[in-house]
């Protein structure tokens, strides 16, 4: 995960700082959708890495075997995951979220096995790679730090998306439309908001995203059946962490455990990822409502 | 209605529930009657032992407790890496005292991070239980030198039962030995949750301020069961070690404790027989489907677990109702006697 370039002490902080804000970005677009999921309807999506692993294989089956360019499939990949993200939604969770949380969280869970069982099935259990373009692979050194392209590539196209989100919920009625729901369903459906509506589409975007995310991280996530699983904590620690009342929460939290991941690989290869953990254990302990959420009422 | 009298009244009702029922024994009869009916099959039975004795840890925090917990292979991987440990390095080479060692071990883990279980709701619960799991196996991992890595613990070798019985490669010894440490462990699950302190959990379940309200120390009620049931699992996975002479982090893998939920809901929460019936089920559905494609079981736990969720899980476990009349219509103990609740309202 760390760029090859280490020269001296202080550019070398500076690559691994720039890996752990590219690793950071691809955590939150992959887990924005989770937060919002959690936020609205109270409802645990273990399975939200399921659709991660189905962008990160539509990119897969486009690049590799039809020969479609890269940055073509992105968002091609990103449809794909929202269509299938709307039409489980309809077609499944909608029965989900009214129960309690313990038959929230077998249910996902049986969504995630089905899918490491069916992607096993039809695309075979060994790690996949998605086939880049020439000028996407090395990378280049500005001021001796060494930037890798894909990454800078991976930090652009996260920004350009989480602005684009920012502004959607900030500016957009259907943005105040899901902050009203997110903050109080029962008002929000007493103005004549359609929750329900509003909750299929941020699903179906979520899982878009989460689509994105997975079709971008492949290179650097790995891409292999048991993604869902492995990743699942990294989701949920995001959201733990960020808490659910914002998309500022997550980002934050995002970016600390992306950096926080990188720089523990490289300073104490030896914890590894123990110190996550027990940070996501302590900061559920201390604040359940996430670290920067506000002091709401709910 | 006197208090003194209600209180004698209470303490009667209590002891009339205690006692054993004829379909209990009728089910222990045949558990006992398996060691010898089906000697060509006690090496599943014994898998079926041990995974009735893990669902049932999870049975004494969710069915009597309502803690949903989504870690419980913490507490089965510490008892089998305690009990591979023990015996590899012969500190205790006694395989019974070495599972007592090894329930305590999980017993003491539990008590730690019980106090980590005691605040938030459900999600939460679920997230720091997953959370503990997660944080064990990523030890167990790390310190290769102690555990073996990912290449497992090696090299383990079980010294006879009490110094008299060898574990053989039918597994009859294993089978007995861990169907005794069963029928021991689920004895003593009974008495706790027909004593006063498993009602007061069943109290907790239902309404935790209303249980602080009426005096029920919460909180030290909850650590204590907790507690318990680490130890049960603990005794699960020392006896899962001693019996195949090997461990490994599988042992602490997340599939292990959403396969635990899947059994006890297919048996059904709360009377504790549902963990041992839903462990019969799951491993002989296990036996036959893995036959098939072993690669991809998986599949089916998960269409089981969504066709559960979708269906309902209390229309599941109604398959267990005919079974619930015939044993409310064969009880020796005499007239049901009215429930306690239509009489304490005076």
């Amino acid at each position: 995960m760390v760029g090859d370039g280490r020269a001296g002490d202080g550019t070398q902080m500076l690559t691994i700082l720039f890996d752990g804000i590219a690793y950071g970005m691809l955590l939150f677009v992959l887990a924005c959708g989770l937060a919002v999921t959690l936020g609205l309807m109270n409802f645990v999506n273990l399975a939200h890495g399921a659709f991660a692993m189905a962008g990160g294989y539509c990119t897969v089956i486009l690049v590799n075997r039809w020969g479609m360019p890269f940055l073509a499939a992105l968002p091609l990949a990103f449809l794909c995951t929202a269509v299938l993200g709307f039409a489980f939604e309809r077609t499944l969770y909608v029965h989900v979220y009214r129960k309690s949380h313990l038959d929230q969280v077998l249910f996902t869970i049986g969504l995630v096995f089905m899918s490491i069982a069916a992607v096993d099935y039809v695309m075979g259990s060994s790690q996949m790679f998605v086939r880049l373009p020439g000028w996407l692979e090395g990378q280049f050194s500005v001021l001796g730090v060494g930037i890798g392209r894909y990454r800078l590539l991976i930090i652009v196209v996260c920004g350009l998306l989480t602005l684009m989100l920012q502004l959607i919920l900030a500016r957009t009625r259907f943005g105040s439309q899901l902050r009203a729901a997110v903050d109080d369903q029962r008002v929000a459906r007493g103005l004549g908001i359609n929750v329900g509506g509003v909750f299929a589409l941020t699903f179906a975007f979520g899982s878009g995203l989460a689509g994105l995310g997975g079709a971008l991280g492949a290179e650097i996530l790995g891409l292999d059946p048991i993604f869902p699983l492995k990743y699942m904590i990294y989701f949920l620690i995001v959201v733990t962490v960020g808490g659910t009342s914002s998309i500022t929460g997550p980002f934050l939290a995002s970016l600390l455990l992306g950096i926080g991941d990188v720089a523990g690989k490289y300073y104490m290869p030896t914890l590894g990822a123990f110190v996550i953990y027990s940070i996501m254990i302590l900061v559920l302990i201390w604040r359940p409502q996430g670290l920067f959420a506000r002091g709401g009422a709910r | 209605m006197s208090p003194h009298r209600l209180a004698d009244e209470v303490g009667r009702r209590l002891a009339t529930r205690a006692r054993w029922h004829p379909m209990e024994v009728l089910f222990w009869g045949a558990v006992l009657a398996s060691i010898y009916i089906l000697p060509g099959r006690h090496l599943i039975l014994t898998e079926i032992a041990i995974l009735g004795l893990f669902a049932l840890s999870l049975d004494l925090i969710l069915g009597y407790a309502g803690i949903v917990s989504l870690g419980q292979a913490a507490f089965f991987g510490v008892g089998a890496y305690v009990a591979g440990l023990l015996a590899k390095h012969g500190i205790i080479t006694e395989p019974l005292l070495a599972l007592i060692v090894s329930g305590l071990a999980a017993t003491l883990l539990g008590f730690v991070t019980s106090f980590l279980v005691l605040r938030g709701s459900d999600l939460t619960r679920i997230m720091v239980t997953l959370g503990v799991a997660l944080v064990l196996r990523e030890i167990a991992n790390r310190y290769a030198w102690l555990t073996g890595g990912a290449d497992g613990l090696q090299g383990i070798e079980i010294k006879p039962l009490l110094g008299l019985y060898r574990f053989d490669m039918f597994g009859h010894t294993a089978y007995c030995y861990a169907l005794g440490v069963l029928i021991v462990l689920f004895g003593l699950a009974r008495r706790i949750v027909q004593s006063p302190f498993g009602l007061s959990l069943l109290s907790i379940k239902g309404n935790p301020l209303r249980a602080a309200a009426v005096g029920i120390p919460v909180n030290g009620r909850l650590v204590a069961i907790y507690s318990i049931a680490a130890g049960y699992a603990g005794a699960a996975g020392a006896l899962l070690t001693q019996t195949t002479a090997f461990t490994s982090l599988a042992v602490l893998d997340f599939e292990r404790s959403a396969d635990l939920l899947l059994v006890l809901i297919i048996g059904g929460t709360g009377y504790l027989y549902g963990g041992l019936l839903g462990a019969i089920v799951f491993k002989l559905m296990q036996d036959y489907l893995a036959a098939l494609t072993p690669q991809y079981w998986p599949f089916w736990i998960g269409l089981l677990l969504v066709a559960i969720v979708l269906i309902g899980r209390e229309r599941i476990t109604s398959w267990t109702r005919p079974i619930h009349a015939l044993v409310a219509r064969l009880d020796w103990r005499g007239r049901r006697s009215a429930p306690l609740a239509a009489t304490d309202g005076r």
